[in-house]
């Protein structure tokens, strides 16, 4: 299979002075690609190039096996639909009148719309749902609708590419789904083949088949979200040194309190995510145990401990881990238990809580109900948040949460 | 077609309708009004030649339908250059009077003027014409020039009154070089007035206006796109550049046409294109360019008008007339466009 969009050693930047060098693209008809990197990094820069707004430096675009450089603006337009970021001033026109521009490419030598071309525009305009809105001056709405009118605008365009510059960032959580669940319903339904930037790591390694990642020179890595989202890349691609990114999960964690640790917390199958975020906010520095590498908690807990008390999946602890573990103990003043009870297999958990209770520590039992509830908001993780509420729901169910806890 | 729809198609049939009854009486009332009155039955008498009525057939053919013909014709044509400017400049208080392009184009007629009369030379309306053309687009270089480098709606429209006051120093600078005859003529034509029209002005105008109001309702389609701002109309198939020097070209050619005859006279470009965006409710090119310039008719028939009757029979000079409309339009929509921005 041949490729649909490809770019051969293409530089791009601005009046002559190269911002990226050799950036090789190759995308099957279909593909969503998103571009990835930090703030500045020439993200823009590569869609204003890839969209001809700007002059490449050096190298060649192919669209559909035709070089870019040799299509005329007119042929242009019925093949590629462009949402950037600019803000578009417009006066005394309608969310409608605006949707309907995307028609440009297809009326007369005066614009006049017929009868399929309306057909078309409320077509584009159900699917991003816009419709309400459609007799609302464009320059009152707001910018999340704005952004969708757009959308439907490029929609209309009937493009067989669209090219997108940080659409998803004016959008709330549902809007931001539900606008990439358009996409992919687009490159299903019409095959449209999608590439835009997005900031949303999380997203673009869900909705993505493709990621290109700028670090503002050079194209750092090229591949599907598999290659792209191995431990701890995210970090050094955008210098990240406050906090964390965790790439299996696609969470993101503060950066955690310093100093001696005075708390340990005794978690597991989720329980504890909620009780460390709380404590990093407070700036208290806490070790926690014993967590199986699989756990939910374990991710939140490698970010936020001052000490990760852990254990191999789907191995029982041993008489070492347990006693490092009631070191621990011996040296913090209180115990944070987020468990109520405990399940058959995770009696070393059960044993630290009453080494605790023996050894005079401040015992505090956390409400696991209600503190599943509670992270979700906490977890500034919106997207994933449904999934692991229904997550959480089956760990309540199913005392030996852990087990599952990996599945995620 | 939707209600929505529906509405809008009477909208815009009602605000063309508003537009031509306005032209057809003003132009009546132009015709009309002056120090000699004459009724629409006396019109019919002349032209039906049944009185031989000569002194008011001459003011009637020589005087008052070339100078309201001449009206009609270069009030649209300001209006539509204003509308170009400010589409061109996504400027709402552009115009060519305030980016000092009339200006320009006055300079260079005042130039020729005075070096033409001085070897007793006629000047034809053409002449005129090609030299304001000329001007316009000097001036029209210098604005581009600094636009590149001045961001901002309103430090633009500050350069060319700058330019505009350079080129008018230039021209009183001239005015004083020149012989006493010809300062008189000269001085009226730089105030600005539709005065002392003659036929073949009416004709060369004509042709001028007419083909350029073709060209720009041509561009109807490129210039919807434009508006969007240039990225998108980039998007979808449109030659910015091709696009841009036409408008740049269109607009000289409308501004100078109307300094070559009348002078520069202020506001109306500017004032206009807004007043009759707020009566039509849209700013779709195709219907925004004719009312635009029938707005543009009205507007400067009334002025006209005015300055021709208040001090009768002195006649006021046709800037004071506009301005006295046209600025307070133009501060309404600077200070409503800030309201809509911080929305």
């Amino acid at each position: 299979m041949e490729y649909y969009f490809k770019t051969q050693q293409m530089s791009v930047g601005y009046q002559g002075e190269t911002l990226i060098h050799d950036i090789e693209i190759g995308l099957y008809k279909g593909e969503i690609l998103t571009l990835i990197g930090p703030n500045g990094a020439g993200k823009s820069t590569i869609l204003k190039s890839i969209a001809k707004q700007l002059k490449l430096i050096s190298g060649l675009v192919y669209l559909d096996k035709k070089e870019l450089h040799h299509m005329s603006g007119m042929e242009l337009s019925q093949k590629m639909a462009v949402v950037f970021t600019e803000k578009i001033k417009t006066e005394l026109m309608t969310c409608e009148d605006v949707v309907a521009t995307g028609r440009y490419p297809y009326t007369g030598h005066f614009g006049i719309l017929s009868k399929k071309d309306h057909a078309i525009i409320d077509e584009a305009m159900e699917l991003v749902h816009v419709s309400e809105i459609r007799n609302q001056d464009f320059i009152k709405i707001s910018d999340g609708q704005r952004q969708r009118v757009m959308l439907a605008r490029a929609i209309c365009q009937e493009p067989e590419i669209i090219i997108l510059d940080e659409p998803t960032s004016f959008l709330d959580v549902k809007y931001k789904l539900e606008f990439l669940s358009v996409l992919q319903e687009l490159r299903i339904r019409k095959g449209l083949t999608v590439i835009m930037s997005i900031h949303e790591l999380e997203l673009a390694e869900k909705v993505s088949d493709k990621i290109l990642c700028i670090n503002g020179a050079y194209v750092d890595r090229f591949g599907n979200p598999e290659e792209i989202f191995q431990a701890g890349y995210i970090k050094s691609l955008f210098g990240i040194e406050t906090g964390n990114f965790d790439e299996e999960n696609g969470s993101m964690e503060l950066e955690p309190a310093k100093g001696k640790a005075d708390i340990f917390v005794i978690a597991g199958g989720g329980s504890g995510r909620s009780i460390y975020r709380k404590l990093q906010r407070e700036r208290k520095t806490f070790i926690t145990g014993i967590i199986y590498e699989n756990d939910l908690d374990f991710p939140v807990a490698r970010a936020l401990a001052a000490e990760l008390i852990a254990v191999k999946a789907f191995e029982p602890v041993n008489k070492v881990i347990l006693e490092q573990a009631q070191k621990a103990i011996d040296s913090c003043s209180k115990v944070i238990c987020c468990r109520k009870e405990f399940g058959s297999l995770e009696t070393a958990n059960k044993k630290l809580l009453e080494y605790a209770r023996q050894n005079g520590k401040e015992v505090e039992i956390t409400e696991r109900l209600g503190s599943y509830g509670k992270s979700h908001y906490d977890s500034g993780n919106d997207v994933r948040c449904r999934k692991e509420f229904s997550c959480g729901r089956t760990l309540q169910n199913n005392e030996a949460g852990w087990v599952q806890g990996s599945s995620v | 077609m939707s209600t929505m729809q529906k509405s809008r198609k009477y909208r815009y049939i009602t605000a063309f309708i508003f537009l031509g009854i306005g032209v057809v009486i003003f132009l009546a009332l132009n015709i009309c009004i002056g120090s000699v009155s004459i009724t629409l039955l006396d019109i019919l008498g002349t032209m039906a030649k049944q009185e031989n009525n000569e002194t008011l057939s001459r003011i009637l053919w020589d005087i008052r339908l070339p100078r309201t013909l001449a009206v009609i014709i270069l009030g649209g044509a300001l209006s539509l250059a204003g509308y170009l400017l400010q589409t061109f400049f996504h400027n709402p208080i552009a115009g060519p009077f305030v980016l000092g392009i009339s200006s320009g184009a006055k300079m260079v007629v005042a130039l020729v003027m005075v070096f033409f009369m001085g070897r007793a030379i006629r000047i034809t309306s053409a002449d005129m014409i090609v030299a304001a053309f000329v001007g316009a687009m000097l001036s029209m270089a210098f604005v581009l020039l600094l636009s590149r480098r001045v961001k901002g709606m309103s430090m633009l429209v500050v350069s060319g009154v700058m330019i505009g006051y350079i080129c008018s120093a230039i021209t009183e600078l001239v005015v004083a070089f020149a012989d006493d005859a010809d300062i008189v003529n000269l001085h009226n034509w730089s105030q600005g007035s539709f005065s002392g029209m003659t036929w073949e002005h009416v004709k060369v105008m004509t042709i001028v206006v007419t083909v350029t109001f073709i060209a720009v309702f041509l561009l109807s389609k490129p210039l919807s796109a434009y508006q969007l701002g240039e990225v998108y109309a980039q998007n979808m198939g449109v030659n910015i550049r091709y696009l841009r020097i036409c408008l740049v070209i269109l607009s000289s050619i409308l501004s100078a046409c109307i300094v070559a005859f009348a002078g520069p006279i202020s506001f109306v470009g500017i004032a206009t294109p807004h007043l009759v965006k707020k009566i039509i409710g849209t700013t779709k090119p195709l219907l925004m360019i004719p009312a635009c310039f029938l707005g543009g008719s009205v507007f400067c028939l009334l002025c006209d008008l005015l300055a021709r009757t208040i001090l009768a029979p002195t006649e006021l000079n046709i800037s004071t007339v506009t301005a006295i409309f046209g600025a307070p339009v133009v501060l309404w929509v600077m200070a409503t466009h800030r309201k809509e921005r911080t929305v």
